[in-house]
Parts: C-alpha cells; sequence; structure tokens
C-alpha cells in the first residue's frame, strides 16, 4: 500500500438497532485526494463521514489515521473538519466569530487569530463580512462561511457532508469550481458525500459508490463511468441500457437476438452476463441497416441531444442522438464494439437498465431533494 | 356592532382591573376607612416599611424566588438537553406527563401531600421541627420545575442539532461544545422560564402555607394571617407594590420571548430556503 494513505477504514460495519447501515467498509484515502462517496439516500455514505470524523463510533472494524488507530479518539482530537449540510453555523455568534471559533478554542494571541480570520475570509470571497450576523446571510454565503470556519483550524483533511445539497442549480455549478480549486491550492484531502453523479464525475480524483451499506466499486471518474462494475452502478452513473446477454466466447457476446464484437474477454464460456450500452454510443441508422431495428416509441428535446427511447424486441432502449426521429418510425442502431460493456451477473441483475417505466416526472421523484440523515 | 363590542371588551377590562384599581386607589388614602377617601396620602407605605414583621416577610419571600428559580432553572435546563436527546417518542411523552403532573395538580393536594412528605420524613431522620426554609424551598423548586421545562424544551427543537457536534468538531469537549454552542441559542427559553418561575414563587400561598414552619414565614403568608384581624390600608400599599412588581416581571416574559420569536423569524425568512 502507499505511503501517503493518511486514512484507512478496515472492516467497517455499524448497526442501528437492527437496521445493518454499514457492511465491512474497506477504503483507504491517499493525502491530497478529493474521495467522493456516491450513492442514493440511506446508502451509508453520511455514516461512513460521521465515522471517519468521530462522532459515531464503529461496531466493528479499525480506523486508522496516519497509521494510528484512532477508534474511540472524539472528533474534538481528531485533525479532521466537517462542513455539515445545513452549514450548522453558530447563530450566536457574527461571521468574524464563527470563523475565529476554532481559533479561540486553542488559545492562540489575538493577532495570529485576526490574521488567519482576515485570511479565511478572503479565501473564500467574504471580505467585508466580519460584522455581519450569520442569519442575515444567502444560502451560498453561510457556506462559504462554514468553508472559512472549518479551514481556519488547519485540519489534514476536510470532510464535506451534500455540502451544495441546499444552493440552487447556478450557485451550485459554481461552488463546485471553487472548492475542486481550493482543495488543489490548499493541498488537503477532501472526502465529499454526495448523491448527485455529475456533481462527483466533475469534482473528483476518486469516486466511491455505495449502496445499502457496501461499496460498489472505487474508481476514478472514468474508470467508473466507462467500466461499471455491476447494474447498480452502470445505472446509477449516467444512463445505460442493461441487457440480459450471453457470452460466446472471448471477445464474442450474444444479445437482443444477435451476435456483437466486444473488447471483453476472461468470462466461461457461455456465461450469462449483464451488457451495458450507454445511449450515447449507439449510432442511428436507417431502418434495415445496422446490426439492430425497433420502433421509435417517444422523444424528447434536452438542447444538446434528442433522448429517443426506441422498441426492439420488447425492450426499451434509451438512445441519445443529434437528430430528430418522429414516433412510430422504424430505425436501425449500430453499436461498435468498444461501447459495448460486460458485467458479470450480480444481486442487481435485472433491477436497471430497461426504459419501459421510464418518464420525465419518475426520473425527479428518484432524485431527492433531501437527504435523510443516514 | 363595532360600538356594542366596543363596550363589551370594556365591561371585560372593568371587571377586571377595577378591584385593582380600588385598592390602589385606597392604598393612597389619607384614612383608614374603606369607605371614605379623605385626601392623598403615603402613609401607609411610611407604616409598610416600618413594620418590621411585613418587611422580614418580604425578604424571606425574595430569597426563596431567587434561590428556588435559580435551582429549578438549572435542574429544568438539564432535565429538558436530556429530554430533547431521547429519541423514543413514548419516553418522552411519558416523561412530560410526569412532570407536568404538578402544574395540573390541585395546590392544595401538591402542598398536603408534600407536607405529609416532609413531616413523616423529618420524624424519620431529626425528630420534629423540620418545616421550615428547605422544606419549603424545595417544594418551590417541584412546582417551578415544569415551567422551565416546558420553556426551554421549545428552544432545544428548534436549533440544529449539528451544532454541538460542529463546536466539537472544531474542538471543543463535548461539555464545552454545551456551553459555546448549545446554551446561547436557547438563553432566551432559560430567561422566560427562570423569570416565570421567579414570578410563580412570589406569589405562591397555598403550598408554601404548607410546606413552611413558623420561623420561615413569606409575603403572601404573612398577609393571610393579618387579614383574620381588620385588614389595614398598609396591606393595601403592600398589595399594590407586589402587583407592579409583578407588571414589571411579566413584561420582561414577554419581551425576552418576543425577542426569542424575532430572532428565529429573521433566521427562517433569510437562511433557511
Amino acid at each position: 500500500m502507499d505511503n501517503n494513505v493518511i486514512i484507512d477504514l478496515r472492516n467497517i460495519s455499524v448497526k442501528f438497532g437492527e437496521e445493518q447501515v454499514l457492511r465491512n467498509i474497506n477504503l483507504y484515502i491517499r493525502d491530497k485526494e478529493f474521495v467522493t462517496l456516491l450513492g442514493p439516500s440511506g446508502c451509508g455514505k453520511t455514516t461512513t463521514l460521521r465515522v471517519i470524523a468521530g462522532f459515531l463510533e464503529p461496531d466493528e472494524g479499525d480506523v486508522v489515521f496516519d497509521g494510528k488507530r484512532v477508534n474511540g479518539v472524539p472528533p474534538h482530537k481528531r485533525p479532521v473538519n466537517t462542513i455539515f449540510q445545513r452549514y450548522a453555523l453558530f447563530p450566536h455568534l457574527n461571521v468574524y466569530e464563527n470563523v475565529a471559533f476554532g481559533l479561540r478554542l486553542r488559545k492562540l494571541p489575538e493577532s495570529h487569530i485576526k490574521a488567519k480570520t482576515a485570511e479565511m475570509l478572503e479565501l473564500v470571497n467574504l471580505k467585508g463580512f466580519n460584522r455581519r450576523n450569520v442569519a442575515s446571510l444567502s444560502g451560498g454565503q453561510q457556506q462559504r462561511v462554514a468553508i472559512a470556519r472549518a479551514l481556519a483550524v488547519e485540519p489534514r483533511v476536510l470532510l464535506l457532508d451534500e455540502p451544495l445539497g441546499a444552493l440552487d442549480l447556478k450557485l451550485r455549478k459554481d461552488m463546485q469550481v471553487e472548492l475542486k480549486s481550493m482543495q488543489q491550492r490548499l493541498g488537503i484531502t477532501f472526502i465529499y458525500v454526495t448523491h448527485d453523479q455529475e456533481e462527483a464525475l466533475s469534482m473528483s480524483d476518486t469516486i466511491v459508490v455505495m449502496d445499502e451499506g457496501e461499496i460498489q466499486q472505487i474508481g476514478t471518474p472514468q474508470g467508473i463511468y466507462n467500466e461499471p462494475k455491476n447494474a447498480f452502478v452502470a445505472d446509477f452513473i449516467g444512463e445505460s441500457n442493461i441487457l440480459d446477454g450471453t457470452m460466446r466466447r472471448d471477445l464474442f457476446v450474444d444479445f437482443s437476438g444477435k451476435r456483437f464484437k466486444c473488447l471483453d474477454k476472461g468470462f466461461e464460456k457461455n456465461e450469462p452476463v449483464d451488457v451495458v450500452v450507454r445511449p450515447e454510443d449507439v449510432d442511428v441508422v436507417a431502418a434495415g441497416e445496422g446490426m439492430l431495428r425497433g420502433t421509435v416509441t417517444s422523444v424528447t428535446f434536452k438542447g444538446v441531444h434528442y433522448e429517443i427511447i426506441v422498441d426492439i424486441k420488447g425492450f426499451k432502449w434509451m438512445i441519445q442522438s443529434t437528430e430528430n426521429q418522429n414516433v412510430g418510425d422504424e430505425i436501425g442502431l449500430d453499436i461498435e464494439p468498444d461501447a459495448i460493456h460486460i458485467m458479470k451477473k450480480s444481486v442487481y441483475s435485472g433491477r436497471f437498465g430497461d426504459y419501459s417505466s421510464f418518464s420525465e416526472e419518475f426520473d425527479e421523484l428518484s432524485d431527492p431533494e433531501e437527504e435523510e440523515d443516514i | 356592532m363595532s360600538r356594542l363590542s366596543k363596550f363589551y371588551t370594556f365591561l371585560v377590562f372593568l371587571f377586571l382591573y377595577a378591584p385593582i384599581v380600588v385598592m390602589i386607589v385606597f392604598s393612597f388614602n389619607a384614612s383608614d376607612s374603606t369607605g371614605l377617601l379623605e385626601g392623598f396620602s403615603v402613609k401607609w407605605y411610611r407604616v409598610l416599611m416600618g413594620d418590621r414583621a411585613i418587611m422580614q416577610a418580604l425578604y424571606n419571600t425574595l430569597i426563596l424566588a431567587v434561590a428556588s428559580s435559580v435551582a429549578a432553572t438549572v435542574i429544568g435546563t438539564l432535565a429538558a438537553v436530556g429530554l430533547d436527546k431521547w429519541k423514543k417518542n413514548w419516553v418522552r411523552t411519558g416523561v412530560m406527563t410526569v412532570t407536568n403532573i404538578p402544574m395540573m395538580n390541585p395546590e392544595i393536594v401538591t402542598g398536603v401531600s408534600m407536607m405529609l412528605l416532609f413531616v413523616f420524613m423529618g420524624r424519620l431522620v431529626a425528630g420534629s421541627g423540620t418545616l421550615g426554609f428547605g422544606t419549603i424551598l424545595i417544594a418551590h423548586v417541584t412546582f417551578n420545575l415544569p415551567y422551565v421545562i416546558l420553556s426551554v424544551l421549545p428552544k432545544l427543537r428548534q436549533t440544529d442539532p449539528h451544532l454541538t457536534e460542529a463546536a466539537q468538531d472544531l474542538g471543543c469537549t463535548p461539555l464545552k461544545a454545551f456551553f459555546k454552542a448549545v446554551l446561547p441559542s436557547i438563553s432566551t427559553g432559560i430567561l422566560t422560564g427562570m423569570l416565570m418561575a421567579f414570578t410563580l414563587s412570589l406569589d405562591d400561598f397555598i403550598i408554601s402555607y404548607f410546606t413552611t414552619g413558623p420561623g420561615f414565614q413569606t409575603l403572601p403568608i404573612a398577609i393571610f394571617s393579618m387579614t383574620k384581624k381588620r385588614v389595614k390600608p398598609d396591606m393595601y400599599a403592600l398589595s399594590t407594590l407586589i402587583f407592579f412588581s409583578i407588571l414589571v416581571l411579566l413584561v420582561l416574559i414577554n419581551i425576552s420571548q418576543a425577542r426569542g420569536e424575532n430572532k428565529r423569524a429573521r433566521q427562517y425568512k433569510k437562511g433557511e430556503v
């Protein structure tokens, strides 16, 4: 293992009563890395963060910080700081005192506190806000105060629990860029919790995909997007068509009643597999040409592209294309070998990847605004 | 219609405040007649100030009110913090019901039962003569507690549960985090509870009557014992003074509550979207 591993979680399990919230989590985080814990609500990502911060003791397993086991070390003695979901600013203190809070506890000289607080407020673009009441600030400004407050005490690791969840879209995008550049400039390890896959893909060095208290996959954003390990990951990160297939032999896979060339190998002969095809990797051709043929059942304009649902032998595919199609038309589809990704069967097989029940409202409903505190 | 409703309101206030107004007027009467006003004088206030027994009782009452309200505030705040942490709903409701009983219970029942307990325990431990400052203090703390809890608990509910964690995260021990992060957020609730407890303790008669001994007389008890003879206007003067002190306290309680509400409204408007 690398020498510069800063946090190492070994076989962490957490139970709330009867409910198993974390199941045997193994994860190491390198110094100065931007790691994102990504998953739907209730997947255990916030719990993992609380275990690292020391607010929650794991029932099993070790938390190792800098090579030392820190189980039982209370939060105030750990060199990590947290940005809370709702910021948790102290309402009775003004902006300056909020940022200076941690410094005062360290009994630093007043001149030092003043300099450091000014430096932090400048870092988060809140110069001149010293005397303002925190309740009078906007959501984005409160967020910045929370960041300044946490960074003032110079933590080795910053934990961020859905920090942008309460902000509107535009502000969220700006803050994503700002946070990322801040992390790179300061050289601090960030552990970031979110259920927003776009946020995870655009900011992280490493993404940890979680579901039902277990780690599903750890990898770089590209790795996770291009080579998802199972149907859950493929579905959660981006859009995917996931089909039942059979691996005939190395480099050949059968699905949708046809044989396709692919780039995957190392499976058993005739092994049942899940086949992932990303909607943007499918080429639309004239009916009769191409490998597959189907009927267009719905078309949605998305700005950059059209989202087209195509019925092929009862399975609804999603295809993204810059050309419009008419509902009811027959079209042909072409899939290149490198657009096909083969996954081993898992407990998630068959649960995702068909767009027959797909609708806009449904998509929004399944993306909850407010995260439950798990 | 509107004139009728105005008249009705006037009647309500008349019946509420006429006795007090009459009492205030007669406390400045130059004679001790209950029927005739014979000119303005502050003579009865002077008589009152010269009455050693009354002054002693006033002193006792204030000491008792301060001691019992402070004790009830400390215990009640701790109790509220503990109750707030309780996750199980039915446990919390159960405990709240038990704490609220002293508030709902007729005072005479509370008074008699406490007296019985004190006398019984006193016999068991020390012989006799247990009733006095100690017992009345315990009694006052007991009936003040639910008021403090009821004014602190809602404030705790309103505070962000992550405040303590944020403070600990920045380097506070759990205890320090409570004092630095939680206490300032619930201070208005604590102040309201304390003022309420002080007021209640100040004017309690029934429970005090049963739980104190001859060595420790509070003002209401002293007044009551005097009414057995003929009531003199110095009692009007005393009652007037008490009325105004309570009035000031009530105004303070309202201001403290209103402040808390305003703060909350501001936060709601600006902060949480």
